[in-house]
């Protein structure tokens, strides 16, 4: 067991190192960080080239790597050009309300998922069933600003046009530390996010309880005389959800790093904007912390999800 | 000599099917997926959408999609404008049709690239093995850790970054539909890469292989027999449901204003605006082109499900 963890922590090493590169070089040459101050008229050329010699952005890329590295690997992540603010800092502020946004969508998506996904495959056929597989196929199949554009029209814009109580677009000013505006702008992206995250799981949760239902010890169960509640409940249900135990840990990293789309449609001052505010300024330093955050926990996460799945699922023996 | 193909693959062929005359794979696959009466539902969809984009951009000439009107802009649906017009009052009707043009064209080449790539480099990688394995492998790795949408971002980013000097020397929006192109084929080749690497590993244990071999097949031979086969149904497969995945992206960055830059149309760039025009009611320019992306979505992934079972002979559901 040890080995195992020990080997998937070195090769996690590797993959981090690689994503390190990966990442600075795409952000470092995607765009010029001084660009904003090209039209700048109290700002010369000689002055820009001063600064980009102080910054030492005039070095070779390699160069600017290992010391970007250097100070990464004490958890210095350097400073926005544009804010000037330090990154950390700056993820510090914004990861929580992305985390309150996220966790609570993926709970609520878990429990309609589940429900769903069970009253799906409990009445395999039925009218009910083709209704949320339909509907999980097209949710599948639906860019989420789809659902979060369709959202404002109707829940905002319309009942807004109606006089009947409406809810925020996102386009307007509000102070996330108060609970009851926070609770309010949350209501519509949480939906949009519950909408399509619900689609994708009750498809799997589905197909893995009919999996299950089909084994030999669900017969050997029912033939005992069991109720069909709990051959349903003690016996499929608890190996129907191994599976969803990988794709939920799998799916917690990225809970870190919010939903860019949803967050922008509807001005979620969470990571994803972040992200997407300061990658259009070719603030790399920013853009560079939350990618490399992001993927050091999908990392982290992949390991922890297979060693957990090796303590949970008995049949999985490491030789 | 169809059948001994079958027969050395190891697939226990069909009763029913070995008892008549002999069937060619062809046959074979097209008997399962004709069974699959939602695949062929997906199959007929993208031929009728086909058939429209054809036959409107014959009829629809390139300039009315992009003809500005301002005194015609923001209208509802009408007998003159079927679906509307946008914020600079271009007509949306034909701008869906050349839209859906350059999204599926952008879907297709993208595909493309990213199969040769994906395929290539996990043929390589198991057929080489060793460190050459454990680099690319790595690689793949950390290319998937980096969540999809802030991989295109940042690569959109950076070969975007000089698409206005091609614009300003006349030669036109071509390039921001090519980056995309580009963009997208590099992001999304990870999957198959460990799909056709874990498939070319396993397929060299097999016995037919050994068998083939001991029978003095040639290295040729084995690869193009046996080996192409095997894995053709998994690229066919991964290409189809990647082409959703593509024309999903593409809407995504384009959306996003990252994408195909505007006066080209994409289903994707239609919606961006219509972000800041759906909170003045102009509903038709969210639910036009979002329904044609969904619909398009739905009916790839329809198909792709489909061929999946009727060209992977493992996947049991067709019995």
């Amino acid at each position: 067991m040890w080995s195992y963890i020990a080997r998937r922590a070195i090769q996690a090493l590797f993959t981090l190192l690689i994503i390190t590169i990966v990442c600075f070089i795409l952000t470092r040459l995607s765009a010029d960080p001084l660009a904003q101050y090209a039209t700048n008229p109290n700002m010369s050329t000689a002055d820009r080239a001063a600064l980009r010699e102080r910054l030492g952005l005039n070095q070779p890329l390699p160069v600017q790597y290992f010391k970007w590295l250097g100070l990464a690997v004490q958890g210095e992540l350097g400073k926005s050009f544009f804010s000037k603010q330090p990154v950390s800092l700056m993820i510090g502020q914004r990861l929580p309300l992305t985390l309150i946004l996220m966790v609570t969508a993926e709970i609520v998506t878990l429990v309609v998922a589940l429900l769903l996904g069970i009253i799906s495959a409990v009445k395999q056929y039925s009218f009910l069933d083709t209704l949320i597989t339909t509907f999980s196929f097209v949710g599948y199949s639906m860019p989420i600003f789809f659902i979060a554009l369709g959202l404002i029209l109707i829940f905002a814009v319309k009942f807004k046009a109606m006089g009947w109580p409406y809810l925020p677009t996102g386009a307007d000013i509000w102070d996330p530390k108060d609970p009851g505006q926070l609770v309010r702008h949350m209501i519509l992206p949480v939906s949009a996010l519950v909408i399509i995250g619900t689609a994708n799981y009750s498809r799997f949760i589905r197909s893995s309880i009919l999996e299950v239902l089909g084994m030999d010890y669900v017969r050997t169960a029912r033939a005992k005389g069991l109720t069909e509640r709990a051959v349903l409940y003690k016996h499929a249900l608890r190996n129907a959800a191994l599976p969803l135990v990988t794709i939920i840990g799998l799916d917690i990293p990225y809970l870190l790093g919010g939903a860019l789309v949803t967050e922008s449609v509807f001005a979620w001052p969470g990571m994803g904007r972040l992200f997407w505010e300061y990658a259009q300024r070719g603030d790399f330093p920013v853009v560079n912390g939350v990618l490399l955050i992001v993927s050091a926990a999908v990392v982290l996460f992949t390991i922890i999800t297979d060693v957990v799945y090796t303590i949970v699922d008995p049949r999985i023996r490491l030789s | 000599m169809s059948s001994d193909i079958l027969n050395s693959n190891g697939v226990p062929t069909l009763k029913v099917e070995s008892t008549g005359a002999a069937l060619t794979p062809g046959q074979l696959i097209w008997r399962r997926f004709r069974k699959h009466k939602i695949a062929l539902v997906g199959g007929i969809g993208i031929v009728i959408l086909l058939i429209f984009i054809i036959i409107g951009s014959l009829l629809i000439p390139l300039e009315k999609a992009n003809y500005v009107d301002l005194s015609a802009r923001l209208s509802s649906p009408s007998s003159i404008h079927w679906l509307g017009t946008d914020s600079t009052g271009r007509d949306g009707f034909s701008r869906i049709v050349y839209g859906g043009q350059i999204s599926l064209i952008i879907g297709f080449l993208a595909v493309v690239i990213s199969v040769s790539f994906g395929t290539v480099m996990g043929g390589v990688a198991a057929y080489y093995g060793g460190w050459v394995d454990g680099i690319l492998m790595r690689f793949t790795e950390a290319m998937l850790s980096i969540p999809s949408l802030f991989l295109l971002i940042v690569l959109g980013k950076l070969l975007g970054r000089d698409i206005q000097t091609i614009n300003v020397f006349g030669l036109s929006f071509s390039g921001s539909v090519g980056i995309v192109i580009i963009v997208i084929g590099l992001t999304s080749w990870m999957y198959l890469a460990r799909i056709v690497r874990a498939n070319v590993l396993s397929l060299k244990e097999m016995d037919y292989i050994a068998a083939a071999k001991s029978l003095g097949a040639s290295n040729s031979r084995i690869f193009f027999n046996h080996l192409v086969p095997n894995t053709m149904g998994i690229i066919i497969v991964s290409a189809t449901l990647g082409l959703a995945g593509a024309i999903l992206s593409e809407a995504y960055v384009s959306f996003l204003g990252l994408g195909v830059q505007p006066p080209t149309a994409s289903w994707g760039n239609m919606l961006t605006s219509a972000q800041s025009f759906i909170q003045r009611g102009a509903w038709w320019m969210w639910v036009f082109p979002s329904m044609f992306i969904v619909f398009t979505i739905l009916c790839i992934n329809l198909l792709g499900d489909g061929l999946r079972d009727a060209l992977d002979p493992r996947s049991a559901r067709h019995m």
